[in-house]
């Protein structure tokens, strides 16, 4: 058993491109081998900026020799069979082996030195390299056909134990020499196996391991700052960088001029993580040090005193900019930038940004007037936003968390608080400023600082804190582990932004396409889930995307800039439509009380609709994410029968859980058994026949009935209904009926009071009686009055069920 | 150690360096332009099959970065030092490493890094890869393998060199303030040489220029462009494109274009330096398949 050893040295290789090229270079080294027969060996791997490198251990000096058998027709097949098999194996007739009447093709592989195998598959893991970006350089790249690496490919290493493997390929031949680091080692290195190759070029100055450089960065780093009575501020993300731009990564600190931090940290931070490269510290009070860490790339003679200067150099330049831009910003009020925005495209489908604020603003408004985002949603909370589940590790978030007050020593007189204006008010004034900042110097400069600055901004020129701090994190949450907002006016806003941008582009039939996503809505979508969820926002989303959607129709509500009090009432003129279900069902005649366009109230209904099961379609994937079993979701969304949805997702969710903790309880299995057995039977018997008749003889049934024209129908059908009854129950039927009047209303006030445990519970009494109806009544009775009753008795407990959920599609 | 060299003594010594190495010095193009990029010795001469090797001065106007003198760092208009090797020599880095050695950065003392930027012309339908050169964390040079130009595949590859003179200028000789440079040794300033010429040209690009005639510029340099492509003078077409694009950068420093209008002006110039670049292509194929038989474009 042998190793081998493969180094591809080329120029510098992007750091971010390092350890995907690991992994492949692994990968097609294994397939390589499996196509000669040799099992997937102990792989490892290593980057570098200028080497990508493979050993492999215990390799067989030979490979086996493989005898492959291909059936083909029989010997007396007619010809054309024949001839086909001699195609697809390239073989003549003279070479099949016949056995047994039936031709075989017979290949036999012999076995093959390893170290020819190898020989073979370095020059073809080169060509099938899948680099994310690949090029072509030099004299060879006259023709179009010349090999690509991700940089100049400038030599091979490649031994087997200590033999070279000889091959060529990109113009470059193996051999067993090397480069060291480029400044400490400048001459040629020989490798003498795999064995020796780390520790060899450790003496020049190469640490091929990066996960030892990176090991090396994070302690030096923390000594460094250590050093200077300073906390480093870790960066998993930056580490990785550093050691793959680094083959002798020495980390060295410096410090930059304290004026620069008058700047807020998070952009102090991003400028030097972003562009530099550098770490950043904290001082022993936990605030930003005028301190960066850097990492260079070698040992310097004079200790790297040169070095710091050049890099602090270029820090403080960076700097100054950033501060000119601050400063700069701070000239102007954020509603004074608003102008700009109405020169931005949002969408081309969509107008401009300016028209998304407008849409936003008021939206945020009807969230709260509507009584969605209220002034106590979540009630002692302090914070602004409540830390993510599980969060906290993970990569490093582009945007700073906001673990810095808003207000900053340099920003003038600290904000007033929202009391004087309402709540209302703040989230229509927050969501007016919200992206105010994109047009400013220092967001063109770091687009990912949008949200954070608009939030400084805001708050140097006075608005209240709850204005600013909505302006700051209405983007949130960004992804999952991100904070999710609880702070009213923020979350109003945030909900605001998000519902119209999903609205809007399912309103333009620019909705998610497989894998494709461009507007980014499916993270939009989980954001909503978020803030409704850990708000307990009760939110139709029906309702509330399809006021998102007529506004960004152009119609609006009839009254579109009426007072609070008048808007309330326009929306209440709608509330009846969803509570119908009419809008989920996306029945064709919708009624259209008092709609100025009736047009465009059926694309927003139709728009609403469809956010709508897109919504649940992501509250399913959030939850299956989160271990979920989804048939308890896609039972507890189908409500009322077949068509209508719930579409209030805190009450979906509270469905969902009480119908998970209620299934596995004996009886909740024994109901559900009842219910399975009574809902085939109804399927089998009494196919499409699903409707509410009043069985009991209790209810007037005209009740049910408002057309005149229908009620004689209604009336005519009560009575022979009537008749239908009109015979001895038997002792079992008769229990179930009195059992389902009696958990009926139970269930239906617990329902109600959305207790949906208590609704199961309710339900659970029908268990024993229905047991006792399978076992000794006879639904298929040849009378068939008794028939229809027994089938009607059995539609009733369904449809008693599924007032809850229906129970049809849990599984087992 | 010796005192660092002066400005004019850097590009000096780096022409004499690349003049070594058997490259052509050329002096700066005559004419406006954004970048060294720009000039025909790089965009034309990475066209086609002939080897080239060339390195020249090009003064780049930006018209937006000016600073009417007040920035330290930023400047409407400064130097780029350019180098075009073609087909990309196979020790390239160490070529370039050579030439910061000759300018006075020391290795031993000094971090250099070679971190990933890959570069893109939209103007000139052209991109490659590279890096930035960082010296001790500064970007002191754009190092770009270039695969495509005017929308053609580079048959063969180019390497090109853009050091940014005054930004390795004020490393070498530790100045905070570009205007504090030694413009020699004889005691003038870039300051002396540039700082007046900064107030003033800051001022004309955002408040001075007449917008109407810019405008009219722009046209007459499209439909002149248009003229010499139908005459099959493309190099004479190509200059046009030039000036197109600068006028357009000058326009868009008066703030005089839109957000909207911006995609359409780049889109003008881009088409119009793709034309140049097909039609001295379609113009030289002939002479370079004498030399370089079955070479396409």
């Amino acid at each position: 058993m042998t190793d081998f050893l493969l180094e591809l040295r080329s120029e510098e290789i992007p750091a971010r491109m390092q350890a995907k090229a690991r992994e492949d270079l692994s990968k097609l080294f294994v397939g390589e081998l499996a196509k000669a027969g040799i099992a997937a060996p102990r792989i490892t791997t290593y980057a570098t900026p200028r080497r990508l490198v493979l050993i492999a251990h215990d390799l067989p000096e030979r490979t086996e020799a493989v005898r492959e058998e291909v059936k083909g027709p029989r010997a007396s097949a007619p010809p054309q069979a024949l001839e086909g098999f001699l195609r697809k194996t390239g073989l003549t007739r003279e070479a099949l082996t016949e056995r047994d009447g039936v031709l075989f093709a017979v290949t036999e592989v012999p076995g093959r030195e390893t170290a020819q195998v190898l020989a073979t598959a370095i020059p073809a893991i080169v060509r099938a390299f899948p680099w994310p970006k690949s090029m072509r350089w030099g004299a060879a790249s006259l023709s179009p056909e010349s090999p690509r690496w991700v940089r100049p490919l400038q030599g091979i290493v490649a031994l087997f134990g200590s033999d070279v493997v000889p091959c060529e390929v990109a113009g470059v031949t193996s051999g067993a020499v090397t480069l060291g680091h480029r400044f400490h080692h400048a001459g040629p290195i020989t490798i003498g196996s795999a064995a020796d190759y780390v520790e060899k070029l450790r003496a020049c100055h190469v640490i091929v391991d990066q996960d030892e450089r990176a090991a090396i960065i994070a302690v030096g780093a923390k000594m460094a700052a250590q050093g200077a009575g300073l906390r480093l501020v870790e960066d998993e993300g930056l580490l990785a960088e550093n050691a793959g731009l680094t083959e002798w990564p020495v980390p060295l600190i410096g410090r930059f001029d304290e004026a620069f931090l008058a700047v807020p940290p998070e952009v102090i931070q991003l400028t030097a993580r972003v562009n530099q490269k550098y770490f950043v510290c904290r001082d022993g009070a936990g605030q930003l040090a005028n301190a960066f860490v850097c990492t260079a790339n070698i040992d310097a003679a004079d200790g790297g005193e040169r070095i710091v200067a050049g890099n602090a150099k270029v820090l403080a330049a960076r700097l100054s900019d950033a501060k000119f831009f601050y400063e700069t910003d701070l000239k102007t009020r954020l509603e004074d930038q608003l102008p700009k925005l109405d020169k931005i495209v949002f969408h081309e489908k969509l107008g401009t940004v300016a028209n998304k604020v407008e849409r936003v603003a008021k939206l945020a408004r009807w969230l709260v007037e509507s009584g969605v985002v209220g002034a106590e949603i979540l009630p002692g909370t302090g914070r602004g936003t409540a830390g993510a589940a599980g969060g906290g590790g993970g990569a490093p978030a582009a945007v700073p968390p906001a673990d810095t007050p808003l207000h900053h020593p340099a920003d003038g007189p600290p904000p007033r608080t929202g009391e004087d204006m309402s709540l209302a008010d703040m989230a229509e004034r927050a969501a007016r400023l919200a992206k105010a900042d994109l047009v400013t110097g220092m967001v063109g400069e770091f687009p990912e600082l949008q949200g954070l600055m608009g939030g400084y901004y805001a708050a140097a020129q006075g608005e209240p804190f709850e204005v600013a701090e909505a302006v700051r994190d209405h983007y949130k949450p960004v992804g999952q582990g991100d904070d999710v907002p609880t702070a009213p006016v923020t979350v109003a806003v945030a909900l605001a932004d998000k519902l119209d941008t999903i609205t809007q582009f399912f309103r333009v039939d620019l909705q998610p396409t497989g894998s494709k996503d461009p507007f980014a809505l499916r993270r939009a979508a989980l954001g909503i889930v978020s803030l409704v969820r850990t708000n307990h926002l009760r939110l139709s989303i029906v309702t509330s995307s399809f006021i998102a959607a007529l506004e960004g129709l152009g119609t609006g509500w009839p009254a579109r800039d009426a007072q609070a009090g008048t808007l309330r009432e326009t929306i209440a003129q709608f509330e009846p439509i969803a509570a119908l279900k009419a809008l989920a069902a996306l029945a064709p005649s919708l009624p259209k009380p008092g709609t100025p366009n009736p047009e465009n109230f059926e694309k927003a209904v139709r728009a609403a609709a469809s956010v709508r099961d897109f919504m649940l379609e992501r509250l399913e994937f959030a939850e299956r994410s989160g271990g979920a079993r989804v048939d308890f979701i896609r039972a507890a969304v189908i409500i009322d029968g077949a068509n209508a949805r719930e579409d209030d997702l805190v009450r979906l969710l509270a469905r969902v859980h009480a119908l998970q903790a209620f299934v596995t309880t004996e009886d909740g299995a024994n109901l559900l058994a009842g219910y399975k057995r009574a809902a085939n039977i109804l399927k089998k018997e009494a196919p499409g026949s699903s409707k509410h008749i009043p069985e009991t003889g209790e209810e007037d049934p005209l009740a049910m009935v408002e057309d005149p024209d229908f009620a004689p129908v209604v009336a005519e059908l009560a009575r022979t209904n009537r008749e239908a009854r009109d015979y001895d129950r038997e002792l079992a039927e008769a229990a179930l009926v009195a059992a389902l009047d009696a958990a009926e209303p139970r269930a239906e006030a617990a329902i109600d009071a959305e207790d949906f445990a208590g609704a199961m519970a309710a339900l659970a009494s029908l268990r024993a009686p229905i047991d006792a109806f399978f076992t000794d009544v006879t639904v298929n009775d040849a009378d068939s009055h008794k028939r229809t009753a027994r089938l009607a008795l059995l539609a009733r407990v369904r449809d008693a069920v599924h007032r809850v959920a229906d129970f049809s599609k849990i599984e087992g | 150690m010796a005192a660092p060299l002066s400005f004019q003594k850097m590009i000096l010594t780096l022409h004499d360096y690349w003049s070594d190495r058997g490259c052509v010095i050329l002096q700066p193009y005559d004419m406006r332009m954004g970048a060294g990029t720009f000039h025909p010795a790089t965009t034309l001469r990475a066209l086609g099959p002939e080897p080239w090797n060339a390195a020249f001065v090009q003064p780049s106007r930006r018209p937006t970065d000016g600073r009417y003198g007040e920035n330290p760092n930023r400047l409407q208009h400064y130097y780029q030092y350019q180098v075009i090797l073609k087909p990309s020599p196979p020790d390239l880095q160490e070529l370039y490493l050579g030439s910061l050695a000759a300018i006075g950065i020391d290795f031993t003392q000094h971090d250099i890094r070679f971190v990933e930027d890959d570069w893109e012309s939209p103007t000139l339908g052209a991109w490659g890869l590279g890096w930035e050169v960082w010296c001790d964390g500064m970007e002191v040079t754009q190092f770009t393998y270039f695969q495509q130009m005017g929308g053609f595949d580079c048959k063969p590859v180019a390497g090109e060199l853009t050091y940014g003179l005054e930004r390795l200028a004020m490393y070498i000789q530790d100045k905070d303030s570009v205007y504090d440079l030694a413009f020699n040794d004889a005691g003038v300033t870039y300051g002396d040489v540039f700082l007046e010429n900064e107030r003033q040209m800051s001022k004309w690009n955002f408040e001075v220029a007449d917008t109407d005639g810019l405008f009219d510029l722009f046209r007459k340099a499209a439909a002149e462009c248009e003229n010499a492509l139908a005459n099959d003078v493309p190099i004479a077409a190509y200059e046009q494109a030039i000036e197109a694009s600068h006028v357009f950068n000058l326009l868009n420093a008066r703030g005089v274009i839109s957000v909207a209008e911006r995609q359409a002006y780049i889109g003008r110039v881009r088409d119009l330096a793709k034309a140049s670049c097909a039609k001295f292509i379609e113009t030289q194929t002939p002479v370079w398949q004498a030399k370089y038989p079955g070479w396409v474009a």
